[in-house]
């Protein structure tokens, strides 16, 4: 499945994909809006990591073994059989955040104002997720596995080095 | 020590538009921008501020812009803003000035007082969408006569060692330490796709990079940093630097804040010591001298490769050159006043040296006048901003040219003369990991390459509208240029006739 990858060795923290994550899952889809006028505001479901000048961003990385799914007790989570998209059904969420605990990439956002998991969707509604249409370093790639440019990028590489 | 220097920019937030999201605060580089914790909003320390754009560019929402302080003095001719300003700087400071890229004083720039020619009625223009149009470049020693044998007409002459460039424009030294590893890349990658070179400077080439050896030239300097005979036989041209026209007779210091351990183990020198280039080439006090460090590096490489000299152009360019030549130089590069550096005094920088205009025309015509321009290729450098000055360089006589700032301005750099600081916001002239990231070699080498392609589209236009269907037809042929608003001492240098005439 296509998913997004980090490219750390071009990753320049400067925080601009969990910006327009939040954008993208806002109601008015307008940067100022979505940030002066939405309260509360809509969590970022991609998070900066840094330390030194090491920097890649992390959100879902939909795993083939979907700890999150596993451990919800509403059955809010779920893993799509066909695309391999893991989402979160807030309908059914009770905010019991037992998946954030779970998560091993910590990569579940705790909505404490709605009292809601929040995760990478992928972005269903446009073509290419908001985060890796606006990296400005070209940092974010939506890939199937395959790497563009041969670079090592792997959800598993990023995992490893937490 | 209170300073007197006032702030030099303002850092214009628009509170309808800044979203708070802090981009700003974690790109400068310059400790501008920061959140104050106590009230939870963005705000700028704007006595840092170097008017490098990068938060500007980087606002999501556009909410920042970076002005001027429009601080005032008492009109003064004589005692302008920034002359107080530096004296002000120096009796704080007590040392010499130091600053980046190339001189921002208003030197004459010739190439905006030349213009060019086009075919009109009575000869044609050429389509260079319908027709073919030759940009390829030989750069290296022309022989003075040819011999061919008769019947087969294969060439009998042996031809010195020639170096074919697609286009006539070449990437300038840039040294690996004053500029990242990923400029390094981004320019290999560019030079190695546009079929021309980029220039190692003097800081050696990174083991990593020596795959693009067809497309490197191989700086030999002062310091005689990273050479050794890997490095020599791995680039298609080798070049001794003499000088540099940012700081004629002035040697280099890289700090050694910047000497990484990879840029050590390049630089061939112990880790986080200063790189001290001496001012001039111990080894080389006479033109005789000159031969014998071009005499080793032919030997060295099994005369496979040109050797090229680069020298600042000064007041003697002309006979310097000619000497040169004789000194048995494939190639001579002549870098102008305008020329740009990562540190240099910028007394230094302001005030040594000449136009690059004046000087290929100087060493064009005296090398002619001598019979040996053959015998060498000549590449100016130094101030070349476009398609245009390109074109006109050749008209006057040169075979290519070099660029520096333009290629680093591709790559993202607004030549706000922090070179120096080591801090480029850019993440060019910079070896802080956190900020040489921000140059994506993927990305530097795209734009690198539009920036080229671009210009070889403009100058096959402009060569099409000259009626003219290869560069080597317009090379050195100053008839196709004329001056405008010139004195007929500086027309007779340039050896150009003033416009209608």
């Amino acid at each position: 499945m296509k998913r997004v990858y980090s490219k750390e060795e071009v990753c320049i923290a400067c925080g601009l994909c969990q910006v327009h994550c939040l954008v993208a899952h806002s109601e008015s889809k307008d940067i100022i809006k979505a940030y002066k006028k939405e309260t509360p505001r809509q969590p970022s479901r991609i998070k900066v990591q840094q330390k030194g000048s090491l920097s890649f961003p992390l959100s879902c990385r939909h795993c083939e073994e979907p700890w999150c799914v596993y451990s919800c007790l509403t059955g809010a989570l779920q893993k799509d059989p066909e695309s391999g998209i893991v989402t979160v059904d807030a309908e059914k969420c009770v905010g019991c955040f037992t998946c954030v605990v779970a998560c091993p990439c910590s990569a579940i956002i705790p909505d404490f104002h709605r009292k809601k998991a929040v995760k990478c969707d992928l972005c269903p509604h446009l073509e290419t997720p908001a985060c890796v249409a606006n990296c400005p370093n070209q940092a974010l790639i939506f890939t199937d596995g395959a790497t563009p440019g041969g670079t090592k990028v792997a959800a598993e590489g990023a995992v490893a080095r937490r | 020590m209170k300073t007197y220097l006032p702030n030099r920019f303002i850092v214009e937030r628009d509170p309808a538009r800044c979203i708070q999201c802090e981009v700003c605060v974690n790109q400068c580089s310059f400790d501008v921008n920061y959140r104050d914790a106590d009230e939870d909003e963005v705000r700028s320390r704007e006595e840092n501020c170097v008017g490098c754009h990068r938060c500007v560019l980087f606002c999501p929402t556009r909410a920042l812009n970076i002005r001027r302080t429009p601080l005032d003095y008492r009109e003064n001719a004589n005692w302008r803003p920034e002359i107080i300003e530096d004296i002000i700087r120096q009796a704080e400071s007590g040392g010499i000035l130091l600053t980046g890229m190339g001189t921002d004083k208003a030197h004459p720039i010739y190439w905006d007082r030349l213009v060019l020619n086009a075919s009109q009625v009575t000869n044609p223009s050429i389509d260079p969408l319908r027709e073919p149009m030759e940009l390829r470049t030989y750069l290296g020693r022309k022989p003075d006569s040819l011999t061919v044998e008769p019947g087969s007409l294969a060439l009998k002459t042996k031809l010195a060692p020639q170096v074919a460039i697609e286009v006539p424009i070449l990437f300038s030294a840039l040294s690996y330490g004053a500029v990242s590893i990923n400029v390094h890349k981004s320019l290999a990658r560019a030079a190695t796709e546009m079929g021309t070179l980029f220039n190692t400077g003097e800081g050696g080439l990174h083991r990593k990079l020596y795959k693009y050896g067809a497309n490197t030239i191989c700086q030999v300097a002062s310091g005689r940093f990273g050479v050794h005979p890997d490095y020599l036989n791995v680039g298609r041209i080798l070049e001794i630097k003499i000088g540099q026209g940012a700081k004629p007779g002035i040697g280099g210091h890289l700090p050694g804040e910047k000497v990484s351990a990879e840029v050590a183990a390049t630089r061939m020198i112990p880790k986080g010591t200063d790189a001290l280039s001496p001012a001039p080439q111990h080894d080389i006090y006479s033109i005789e001298d000159l031969a014998q460090l071009i005499s080793a590096l032919k030997e060295a490489t099994n005369y496979t490769k040109p050797v090229s000299v680069k020298i600042a152009a000064v007041h003697n360019a002309a006979a310097i050159a000619s000497g040169i030549a004789r000194a048995g130089a494939d190639i001579i590069a002549l870098d102008g006043i305008r020329g740009a550096t990562g540190a240099a005094p910028k007394i230094i920088r302001d005030n040594v040296g000449i136009p690059i205009e004046l000087a290929i025309a100087a060493v064009d015509t005296r090398l002619r006048q001598e019979g040996i321009r053959n015998q060498v290729s000549l590449i100016a450098a130094g101030g070349i901003r476009n398609s245009g000055d390109v074109i006109k360089a050749i008209a006057l006589g040169a075979d290519a040219v070099y660029i520096g700032t333009a290629a680093l301005v591709a790559l993202g750099c607004t030549v706000c003369q922090q070179c120096h600081t080591g801090k480029c916001a850019w993440g060019i002239c910079t070896s802080d990991l956190r900020l040489t990231k921000r140059i994506n070699p993927d990305i530097g080498a795209q734009r690198l390459v539009n920036l080229l392609r671009g210009w070889s589209l403009e100058i096959k236009e402009m060569l099409g509208g000259m009626g003219v269907n290869a560069l080597e037809s317009l090379r050195g042929n100053r008839l196709h240029l004329r001056g405008v608003g010139l004195t007929d001492t500086e027309l007779e240098i340039l050896g150009v006739k003033m416009a209608g005439a």
